[in-house]
């Protein structure tokens, strides 16, 4: 924008957005969703500060102890404390997911308005390939990537990011579809303004919301998938504490210590629910009616 | 209570509770009462609560709106008190609804007879043996032709005027007593409009139904209604039978109303009404219509005058109604400044052809014949600072010619030439800066030509960052110059379209194409989606701004009557071949082409006593014939076979006046 235009337009932009925040905040879903994240969000933060017990300290003596006053949770098989490995475990997810699904919103975002900006053969020939990769199960496709490449934070985030931003890219492709029609697309283009300016001026602001809606979304089948892959022993390498982990090697205890699954699977479900709360708030507050979006 | 009508509204008032927790009325006090066999016309601007009382009337309410005070009765039933059950027993039964593009709502894939099946067997007593028989005479009653094929059809099978017949058939499957009509004909055209009123006048009489009819289209309500009742501002304003409300109405409002519409037979335009109606809530113990009112006086704003008699067996809420030397003069438009005409060409269209890409690949592969084109052989010149009004039905390809001339579809043949002989190439990206700057595009409606996401100042800055490079202070102060030129101020730069009124985002419109400096506007529709009292004001402005920078404009409009008042030269295209060109005043006061005449007659005046010219059975066509003359099988004046044959030879009538017709015109004769 130029340099006269911003003072114009911020205030503007900022009272949507708390304009937004306050109706999000208004619906029970909204307030109940957005505690919860934010609260996950805080602990992940804080929580090497509040762990009463070193999360890697291994003791031979209290293996798989049931909850006590010392151990909140119990302890796992190699007599580690749950209770800290709990508060640790979203670290991980968090920090990657955090990162890869903007990114994942943003390249398929992009590409996605592209797509539906050019429209004919092109769109047509592209989107079958999007469709045939998605048609792939996605767990697959990812062990793919990471056996080649190994594990790790510079591996997981772009695979991740990669993967996610396929469905988006069909999300961005709709929303588009509906904007492209309107006139004022039209104007610009009878105006003879580029792509790219079309995209980023004409676009982009009335394809954001929808957008916004699905980023949320993909951050909570993310964490999903991450976990999934710490699960399958793809995702972070212990001891580093990781919910996902946990599960995977407190399964095998489950029937007589069945505290170590409940710890972490409390944990990345109320976070996976406030970001669907969240999510399906949002969508509420920005008109955009989420039911249909299946998960891909 | 039967004494007073079957549909009987009292004292009615509607609203909602506004943000600040204090009611807002919708509807003020408004009485509304409908006799059998009677058709009474609602008329008002965008926001008058017009629809809000048709719907009233059967006891709906949109959500949000609340009843205030007041009653509605039908057939002496009180509509407000009945449980939800006892009032669906009434709805589309006795009291029928027409909503607006009621054609669009029928079920696609259902066949027409199905649904009107469906429709008596939940509206009516019949058996089903006998139910096949009345669904051929209900269509048969709606004049569709060959009602026994017109049941087996889909509704896709059908066109506009068909579909909307085969709505107003199914509105008709209950017997209903009374019928409320909300903008039955907006979208249709011309021809087909004239068609349907004349069905549902005939409708009203034979079988003594009562009709509300709302409508912002005072020709409409001149052809189908008795009385009238003018809302503004949530109340009536005036009432009384339409042939002197439409004539000489006693309210100044009416009167400001009835002079911004554009005549046929006038040749400038039409005067607008300044200012805009009050919100609802707004007007508190004054007459709502004071702050726009030439004649207001203190003490209109002192008291809410009352509805009163006005002389002529209506009411009228207006506190000088009697005095009747003082009303402003309806009609006489203000004479158009005419251009000063030059040699000058600003477009030449050249035999252009335009094709939308429809076949498939299989299709071309197999060298299969793609038919005729959607646009074909129209050639025309246009001269600095002129006005070439575009005229035709739907499916006439006046749109299309708009688009191509602004690059957004590539012509198949042809070349366009503008200002200096440059040659335009097809496609947008081909054009140059210098050639995209010359010509610009104003679309049908402002809610959709500005992103509802950006300022007005965002909007403007568009095309003067990408014509002239402007940026900072510059930029801004040439937005504003800009705002002042179409009558807003710099104050409007940081708003959002959606605080402006329709008329405030066409104007933004207006400037974001004059921001080019444009030799060519391409005008598609601009004033349609408007209120009348609105159209008016833009009309004026677009003329204001061709007459300062001799801009040359090609003005698309369904509208005769606006094309009338705006242009210099008017082309009537018939499925997107050229039928006749030439001077308005000639071309309207004696038509040439038979289709011309047809189209003419069609016209719907805001008159009681005049009567639209019709054909006994015109249907409109969606592709033209493969040989021949494209008129050819609904032309009423076919001289023979050579029109199946031959393409029709062109005849130059002199003055510009050139015509593409068999049937041979003496020069003489129309000057």
């Amino acid at each position: 924008m130029t340099d006269a235009a911003p003072s114009a337009r911020h205030p503007g932009a900022a009272l949507r957005m708390l304009a937004i925040l306050r109706d999000l905040v208004r619906r029970p879903s909204g307030a109940v969703g957005l505690t919860l994240v934010l609260g996950h969000a805080l602990l992940a933060l804080l929580s090497p500060w509040l762990v009463p017990h070193d999360v890697t300290a291994v003791s031979a003596l209290s293996m798989l102890g049931q909850p006590d006053a010392l151990h909140w949770l119990g302890t796992d098989h190699l007599g580690r404390d749950i209770f800290s490995r709990v508060l640790m475990g979203g670290r991980e997810a968090i920090w990657i997911t955090g990162i890869a699904t903007p990114l994942a919103v943003m390249w398929g975002g992009l590409v996605g308005i592209w797509f539906g900006l050019v429209g004919g053969r092109t769109d047509d020939v592209l989107m079958r390939i999007v469709d045939a990769f998605l048609a792939l199960p996605w767990i697959l496709k990812m062990l793919v990537l990471i056996v080649t490449f190994g594990t790790g934070d510079l591996v997981l985030i772009p695979t991740l990011a990669f993967f996610y931003g396929i469905p988006v890219i069909r999300i961005a492709r709709a929303a588009t579809h509906d904007v492209v029609a309107r006139d004022y697309v039209q104007a610009a283009r009878a105006r003879g303004h580029r792509r790219l300016d079309i995209i980023v001026r004409e676009l982009l602001p009335n394809v954001r919301d929808a957008l916004l809606v699905e980023g949320a979304m993909r951050w909570s089948w993310m964490l999903l998938a991450f976990s999934s892959l710490s699960f399958l022993g793809f995702g972070v390498s212990p001891p580093t504490p990781d919910w996902g982990l946990m599960i995977a090697d407190a399964r095998g205890f489950m029937s007589f210590a069945p505290w170590g699954v409940l710890g972490p699977v409390i944990a990345l479900s109320s976070l996976i629910i406030g970001i669907n709360l969240t999510a399906d708030a949002l969508a509420r507050t920005l008109g955009i009616d989420r039911a249909q979006k299946a998960p891909v | 209570m039967s004494s007073t009508g079957i549909l009987d509204i009292r004292d009615l008032t509607v609203g909602f509770t506004g943000r600040d927790g204090r009611g807002r009325a919708v509807l003020r006090n408004v009485d509304m009462q409908v006799s059998p066999g009677e058709s009474l016309g609602l008329v008002g601007e965008s926001g008058s609560g017009k629809s809000t009382l048709a719907l009233a009337a059967m006891g709906y309410f949109k959500r949000g709106l609340r009843v205030m005070g007041g009653s509605v009765r039908f057939e002496g039933q009180d509509l407000l008190a009945l449980p939800p059950t006892a009032l669906q027993a009434i709805r589309g039964h006795a009291l029928a609804l027409i909503p607006q593009n009621s054609g669009q709502a029928l079920t696609p894939s259902m066949r027409i007879g199905a649904q009107l099946d469906e429709a008596l067997r939940l509206h009516s007593p019949l058996a089903a043996e006998r139910r096949a028989a009345r669904v051929v005479e209900l269509l048969e009653q709606v004049r569709l032709p060959e009602p026994q094929s017109m049941a087996r059809r889909y509704p896709h099978e059908l066109s506009g005027g068909q579909q909307q017949r085969a709505a107003i058939a199914m509105a008709l499957a209950g017997e209903p007593r009374a019928l409320l009509l909300d903008e039955p004909t907006t979208g249709l055209d011309v021809t087909t409009q004239a068609h349907v009123l004349e069905l549902l006048r005939d409708l009203a009489r034979e079988r003594g139904m009562a009709m509300v009819y709302v409508s912002h289209d005072l020709g409409a309500i001149a052809r189908v209604c008795d009385r009238v009742t003018v809302m503004y501002a949530g109340e009536v304003v005036q009432s009384g039978p339409v042939r002197a409300a439409l004539r000489d109405p006693a309210h100044p409002y009416a009167r400001g109303l009835l002079a911004s519409i554009p005549r046929l037979h006038d040749t400038g335009l039409p005067r607008a009404l300044d200012g805009r109606p009050p919100a609802p809530g707004e007007t508190g113990a004054a007459c709502a219509f004071a702050p726009r009112c030439m004649l207001a006086e203190p003490r209109c704003i002192a008291a809410r005058p009352a509805l009163q008699p006005d002389g002529s067996g209506g009411l009228v809420r207006c506190l000088r109604a009697d005095e009747t030397d003082v009303r402003p003069v309806i009609a006489a438009a203000a004479p158009r400044e005419r251009a000063a005409l030059t040699d000058e060409a600003a477009l030449t269209i050249d035999d252009l052809a335009i094709r939308y890409r429809q076949t498939g690949l299989v299709a071309r592969l197999m060298g299969q014949d793609p038919g005729p084109a959607t646009v074909s052989d129209v050639t025309l010149t246009l001269r600095r600072g002129e006005t070439l009004g575009l005229v035709g039905e739907s499916g006439s390809g006046k749109s299309t010619i708009l688009k191509s001339l602004a690059g957004l579809l590539a012509p198949a043949r042809g070349r366009i030439t503008v200002a200096g002989g440059v040659a335009l190439p097809g496609a947008v990206e081909t054009r140059s800066p210098d050639q995209l700057r010359r010509v610009q595009l104003i679309f049908q409606n402002p809610d959709d030509s500005l992103n509802p996401r950006h300022t007005i100042g965002d909007i403007l800055a568009q095309p003067l960052r990408l014509y002239f490079g402007l940026e900072g202070e510059a930029l801004r102060a040439r937005s504003a110059e800009l705002l002042e030129r179409v009558r807003l101020g710099a104050h409007y730069l940081d708003r959002l379209p959606s605080q402006l009124s329709g008329g405030e985002k066409q104007r933004v419109a207006i400037a974001r194409a004059f921001a080019a400096r444009p030799d060519l506007v391409l005008c598609d529709e601009v004033t349609s989606a408007l209120d009348v009292s609105v159209q008016a004001a833009v009309l004026d402005l677009l003329d204001e701004l061709r007459a300062e920078n001799g801009t040359s404009f090609v003005f698309v409009s369904h509208d005769l009557a606006v094309v009338r008042a705006l242009s210099d030269r008017v082309a009537v295209l018939y499925l997107g071949r050229l039928c006749e060109i030439g001077p308005a005043e000639a071309l309207f006061a004696n038509p040439a082409h038979p289709y011309t005449e047809v189209l003419l007659g069609a016209v719907l005046e805001p008159d009681p006593d005049t009567a639209p010219v019709l054909l006994a059975r015109d249907v409109t066509e969606g592709a033209p014939p493969a040989r021949g003359c494209p008129f050819q099988r609904r032309c009423p004046r076919k001289p023979g076979s050579i029109c199946e044959t031959d393409q029709p030879p062109v005849q130059d009538l002199g003055n510009g006046h050139v015509l593409s017709c068999h049937i041979p015109v003496q020069t003489g004769a129309l000057q």
